[in-house]
This record gives C-alpha cells, sequence and structure tokens, in this order.
C-alpha cells in the first residue's frame, strides 16, 4: 500500500455512543484531503482515531512505517501559570536549533512573536505558531483539526493559501478538518462529507453538487458553490463575503432542522 | 525546642548547635531541590489539591507504620503512593476532580488522625508528624531525604521535555509519540516520594504550601519553564534557611516559620511582578 495513512471499515465508540460508523479512507502522499461535516459529526474523532489517540472498536488504522505527523490541535488552551515563549515551544518535545525555529516561524508569517509569551498571541499568531510547530518535523503528513477557527475570512483565505503553497514546496499531504464549506472548497483536492459515517466524498466540485452533500447542509450550497468557482481565480470581492454570510446562515438552519 | 537541649558546657552547646542546625539546612534544602521542579508540575497542572490529598494521606501512614513498628518512611511512601495513584486512577475516569479530591483530602486527613490516636507513640509528637521537626532531624533522616530529593530531580529531569508537552496539552504529546498516562504517573510517583520525604521537615499540612508557593513565587519572575523551576527551588531554598533562622531567633516552630518566610517572597514577587507590568 502507497497510503500514508489507512482507515479500514473503523468504529469508534465514545461514552458508549457510536460516534463514527464503518468509515474508510486512505491519504495519498501530497494531497490535500479535508474532511466536512456539521458539528458533532465526528470530525475530529475521526483525526484522533487516525492519529490513535482514539481507539477503534472495530476495523484498523494503518500508517506507513516511520510516517512523519505533524499534528495542530483545534486549539492550544495555555495556562497561564507557565511561562513558554513561541520559541520554546516550537522546540517541544524535540529540540531545534533556534535558526530552525525563527525561520520556521518566518515562514509561517509571524517572525515576530518569537520570544514573546504564548499566553499573549492573538487567536491567528496562535493558530500559525501550531502550524509551525506541525512543519518542524518535516511531516509527510499534516492533520490539521480547524485551523482556522476563530479567524476572520481574510485570515482564514490567506491560512488556506499557505496550506497551499506549503504542500507544493514540501510535497507533505494535508488532511484537514473544517465545518466551513467556503474557502476549503478551493484549497482541497479532495471533499469527504462525514456525518457518523462518509456520506459522500470526491472533487470539491463533484462533492458539492452531491444530493447527499445538499441534505447534510440545507440549500445554501449554492452560494458555497459560486464562491468556490469564483474563488479558484483568488478572486475576493465584497459580494463574496454577502455569499458567505448567507449561506452560513443557512447551513446553521439546516442543521438544527436535521 | 532549642530551650530543652543540654548544655553542660558551652563548647559542645555550640557544636551540637552547629550540627543540628547544619542537619536541618540540609534537610531543607534537599526538600526544597525537590519541591521546585515537582511544584512547579503542581501549579502548570492544577494538582494543589492533589498535592493536599497525597501528603493528608501520609499521617496515615505514618499512623500504621508506628503501629506495625514499620520504618515511618516505608509507611508514608506507601500510603502517599496508594492516595497518589487512586487519585490520578478516579481523574482518568472522569470524576469531578474538585470534589473528589476534597472528600479524599478531609477523609485521609481525618482517618490518619483517629489512626494515630490509637498509636501511642505517634499521639506524643502529633504535632511534629502535622508541623514537621526539622530541628530533630538524624542523620539517617537526611539519608533519607537526600535520596528521595535526588530520586525526584533525576527523574524529572530525565523525563522534562516529555512531562512539558504532555502537560501542555496531552493530544500534542501523544501524536508526537509520547504517552501522557506514562508521563502523568511519573509526576504521581514524584509527588508521592516528595511527600515522603518533606514530612519531617514541613509536616503534612504544609507540604502542599512548600510545592506551591514557591513555584508561584517564581512564576512571575520567570520567561521559561526552566528558569520557573530552577527559581522556584532557589526561593524554597531561601524559606529553608530564613525560616530557620527565624524559628531559632523568635523562637517560633520551624515548619510553619518555613512557610512563613515563603509566603513573604511570594508577597514580594507579586508585588515586584504588579509593578513592572
Amino acid at each position: 500500500m502507497n497510503a500514508l495513512v489507512q482507515a479500514d471499515h473503523i468504529c469508534v465508540r465514545l461514552g458508549g455512543q457510536e460516534v463514527l460508523h464503518d468509515v474508510s479512507l486512505a491519504i495519498a502522499p501530497g494531497e490535500i484531503v479535508t474532511i466536512l461535516g456539521p458539528n458533532g459529526s465526528g470530525k475530529s474523532t475521526l483525526l484522533r482515531a487516525l492519529l490513535g489517540l482514539v481507539p477503534v472498536s472495530h476495523g484498523r488504522v494503518r500508517r506507513s512505517s516511520g510516517l512523519r505527523l505533524g499534528y495542530m490541535p483545534q486549539k492550544l488552551q495555555i495556562d497561564r501559570s507557565m511561562p513558554m515563549t513561541a520559541a520554546r515551544f516550537l522546540s517541544l518535545p524535540k529540540r531545534h536549533s533556534p535558526e530552525a525555529t525563527s525561520a520556521m516561524l518566518a515562514r509561517v508569517g509571524v517572525a515576530e512573536v518569537a520570544n514573546r509569551p504564548l499566553t499573549g498571541l492573538s487567536g491567528g499568531q496562535m493558530q500559525r505558531v501550531l502550524l509551525a510547530r506541525a512543519l518542524l518535523t518535516q511531516p509527510q503528513l499534516l492533520i490539521l483539526d480547524e485551523p482556522t477557527q476563530g479567524l476572520d475570512q481574510p485570515g482564514e483565505a490567506g491560512f488556506y493559501h499557505l496550506i497551499d503553497d506549503l504542500r507544493r514546496e514540501t510535497g507533505a499531504a494535508v488532511l484537514m478538518v473544517s465545518h466551513d464549506l467556503h474557502v476549503v472548497m478551493s484549497a482541497s483536492d479532495r471533499v469527504i462529507c462525514l456525518n457518523g459515517h462518509i456520506c459522500c466524498e470526491g472533487t470539491p466540485r463533484v462533492v458539492s453538487s452531491a444530493p447527499e452533500y445538499r441534505a447534510l447542509f440545507g440549500l445554501g450550497t449554492k452560494g458555497a458553490l459560486a464562491l468556490y468557482q469564483h474563488d479558484h481565480d483568488h478572486d475576493h470581492t465584497h459580494d463574496h463575503g454577502h455569499d458567505h454570510h448567507h449561506s452560513h446562515h443557512d447551513h446553521h438552519h439546516g442543521h438544527g432542522h436535521a | 525546642m532549642i530551650t530543652t537541649i543540654p548544655t553542660t558546657t558551652i563548647t559542645m552547646g555550640m557544636a551540637m548547635l552547629d550540627d543540628f542546625l547544619i542537619r536541618a539546612g540540609l534537610a531543607g534544602l534537599g526538600v526544597a531541590l525537590a519541591t521546585g521542579p515537582l511544584g512547579s508540575f503542581v501549579v502548570w497542572r492544577r494538582m494543589a489539591y492533589f498535592g493536599d490529598a497525597t501528603s493528608h494521606a501520609a499521617i496515615l501512614g505514618v499512623a500504621l507504620a508506628l503501629a506495625f513498628d514499620l520504618p515511618v518512611g516505608l509507611g508514608t511512601l506507601a500510603i502517599a503512593l496508594l492516595m497518589a495513584v487512586t487519585v490520578a486512577t478516579l481523574a482518568a475516569r472522569g470524576w469531578a476532580m474538585d470534589t473528589t479530591l476534597g472528600v479524599l483530602a478531609h477523609s485521609a486527613l481525618a482517618f490518619g488522625l483517629v489512626a494515630v490516636s490509637f498509636v501511642p507513640d505517634a499521639r506524643t509528637d502529633l504535632s511534629a508528624w502535622l508541623f514537621g521537626d526539622i530541628l530533630a532531624v538524624s542523620k539517617s533522616d537526611l539519608g533519607f531525604i537526600w535520596g528521595g530529593a535526588a530520586l525526584v530531580v533525576a527523574l524529572i529531569l530525565w523525563r522534562w521535555s516529555a512531562l512539558l508537552t504532555a502537560t501542555l496539552n496531552e493530544d500534542l504529546a501523544a501524536a508526537s509519540g509520547l504517552n501522557p498516562d506514562r508521563e502523568r504517573l511519573i509526576l504521581t510517583l514524584a509527588l508521592a516520594v516528595t511527600v515522603a520525604v518533606a514530612i519531617k521537615v514541613v509536616g503534612a499540612l504544609l507540604i502542599a504550601a512548600m510545592l506551591i508557593i514557591p513555584a508561584a513565587a517564581a512564576r512571575g519572575l520567570a520567561r521559561s519553564p526552566e528558569a520557573m523551576a530552577a527559581l522556584a527551588a532557589l526561593i524554597g531554598a531561601a524559606a529553608v534557611l530564613g525560616g530557620l533562622q527565624m524559628s531559632l531567633h523568635l523562637d517560633t516552630p520551624a515548619g510553619p516559620s518555613i512557610i512563613t518566610v515563603a509566603a513573604l517572597i511570594f508577597t514580594f514577587a507579586a508585588l515586584f511582578d504588579l509593578r513592572r507590568r
């Protein structure tokens, strides 16, 4: 097998409830795959199962031998009682040279935070520091759990461009989770729709027109698709911002009735 | 304590004074060396109550050891370890820690005090077990204290990077190939050893204070976890020496005097930190 990580018919139970049922997927080198699903659909659990952080009750997870993984958690709660600069954090648990850490911080666009305490960073800076830490292991596979949570739309778009650039530079595959539909669509080779099981998967274009996807995310997907197509030209105008908000609203609405 | 020392001749008295004071100082420094770094983890992981429960349980260990004629160090170590593992297991099962630790910490103390009342030996110097008896530290006590402290420091140095990563975020640690459960166990073990080592110096009631106050004082002054752990050990050492001096000159109990000095250092550090902002 040449997949970096592969799940074969896995089921995961948490607190007596089956959160994931019969999920199979494989991540090939160099591809960007996004897992999309409403809140509580098991997205983070799937990532955690692939990482080996939660046990699977059925099926198996296989990682290619010697796989270098970079993991970026959804958020990092830093207790104020721990003094920790961004540069020191990048050297955990493995030490890296100061040159390597500051070069990596510069690469993800936050060179200025190196000697600042983690507790003083903004949400966007923190996300980039977490990404820099994941990149320092020279990963073959980057696993990102809702990497743009809490970012505004330009911040989000900028973050996905950075991911895309990094993939091209390093050849690392990227597996990420998101519940926002739009920017993700443009940044992914493959999208997997999850709601406890895999509803549908394929290229962004295929998925966004699939009936399962529409059922899952309501009728607001028209706007998302439009944005996706425009986004490919990396064209951000004021109107798209409106589109975004509309479809986002619909998304929540649809979920509420689901 | 000081007034009870026989003063047959002045020179002999002075020699004895030197000796027990030096022993007391060395015992306190040994404890401070362990409680500095370990206390930093207690603060970072919000394990203050955990330290309370474990150290209160040590009283029960003292009573049992005396009742069954076992070495007191062994008894406190065993019961402290039992309590620490119990708490860690309950925490891993998702029990509400605030309540659980409240129940365990105070029950352990109550059971310990009841058990002590059945053991005449322990009953006579109960306050020594509760508040420490650093001025009565013997040479073999000193060996036990430094052995235990060296073990704790070695454990923490050995696992430093892994412990820090697991303390920051357990998922991040696991994704880096570490086992957060193992790191937690190492801290649990270190805590039990520290309790057994420190009971003679500051007593069961004040061990948690010795863990938390120096580390909390160091927090505002340090910019890295390493600096905080080292500074906490230094502050603990200063508190020990200052507390001993205070005890000597004001004839106050040594254990509480040490904690008093630590609390004063904490206050000054907090004021300094406030002014700097």
